[in-house]
């Protein structure tokens, strides 16, 4: 059943970035653009996207989900270095390639070998992430 | 042909309802970085049938759309240098940041998180900043 589930969700997933937008890289590109011409499309994306999984969360109290007993916690509120550090990093490859994590495997199918080379370069940057930690939390640790 | 925003919204909302089935049936937070990130270096070992599974639909379900849609060219860099920067920087930063657009931007904003909100806030910026320096100044992309 988990294993269904996690099946239609990731096709749902898939079809939502494909016919969004989100794997055009010109238009993910064009929203980052702010001093250049801004496409305000992708806005629509992620406020779609937040009108369900918003109603989803005010839901959930006193509820449980269909195969297992809880919802996921609540993250601590802090917002540390790890946080910050890694979100400037992304957003800076984000902007960069025109790609994220989502449209990255979304466009593997279709996108032609160049989205493979992306995504190579991706799973090495998810190896060496931990490294990466290591490195932010030696000062405060020492 | 219709507007690009109504197809952002359409498929917006599909992102969101994708969000909806995680949550609801599996107790889970639908982010792309974590459940990838989890397969690749290990640290998901007992989930990694239902993990694999869900990369499988994102994968395959646009190859099934594909031959209904024109105009779907990804418009990707030509350019190694710019891809291998780009994808490491993002793998680094999303796993570092423990989350990327779907599980910060989509599952937490939505769940009035603030560290979703301010992790959005810190890509955003990074990527304005970058799309300025690289397309507008250096002139890559």
């Amino acid at each position: 059943m988990r294993n269904l589930i996690s099946l239609l969700s990731g096709a749902v997933f898939g079809a939502g970035l494909f016919i969004s937008g989100m794997t055009d890289t010109s238009k993910v590109q064009g929203w980052l653009d702010i001093f250049g011409q801004w496409d305000p499309t992708l806005a629509f994306v992620l406020g779609g996207a937040i009108i369900p999984m918003f109603i989803a969360w005010r839901l959930t109290p006193g509820r449980r989900p269909l195969t297992t007993t809880l919802f996921p916690p609540q993250p601590p509120v802090r917002i540390d270095t790890r946080l910050a550090v890694g979100s400037l990093l992304f957003g800076a490859g984000w902007g960069l390639s025109g790609l994220c994590p989502g449209p990255a495997m979304a466009s593997l199918g279709y996108g032609g070998p160049m989205h493979w080379v992306f995504f190579a370069a991706m799973l090495a940057g998810m190896l060496i992430a931990p490294y990466v930690v290591r490195l932010l939390q030696r000062p405060q640790t020492a | 042909m219709e507007p690009d925003w109504i197809w952002g919204l359409a498929g917006g909302l599909l992102i969101g309802f994708a969000g909806v089935i995680l949550l609801w049936g599996n107790g889970r937070i639908m982010g792309a970085s974590g459940i990838l990130g989890g397969l690749v270096d290990g640290s998901a070992r007992s989930e990694w049938v239902e993990r694999s599974l869900f990369v499988a639909g994102v994968i395959l379900m646009p190859l099934v759309l594909y031959p209904l849609f024109t105009k779907v060219d990804t418009h990707i860099s030509p350019n190694y240098a710019v891809l291998i920067g780009g994808g490491f920087l993002v793998g680094i930063g999303t796993r570092v940041a423990n989350g990327c657009t779907s599980g910060h931007g989509v599952c937490g904003i939505s769940r009035l998180s603030l560290r979703g909100i301010a992790a959005t806030v810190f890509y955003l910026l990074a990527g304005g900043v970058s799309v300025l320096v690289f397309r507008h100044i250096l002139g890559v992309i």
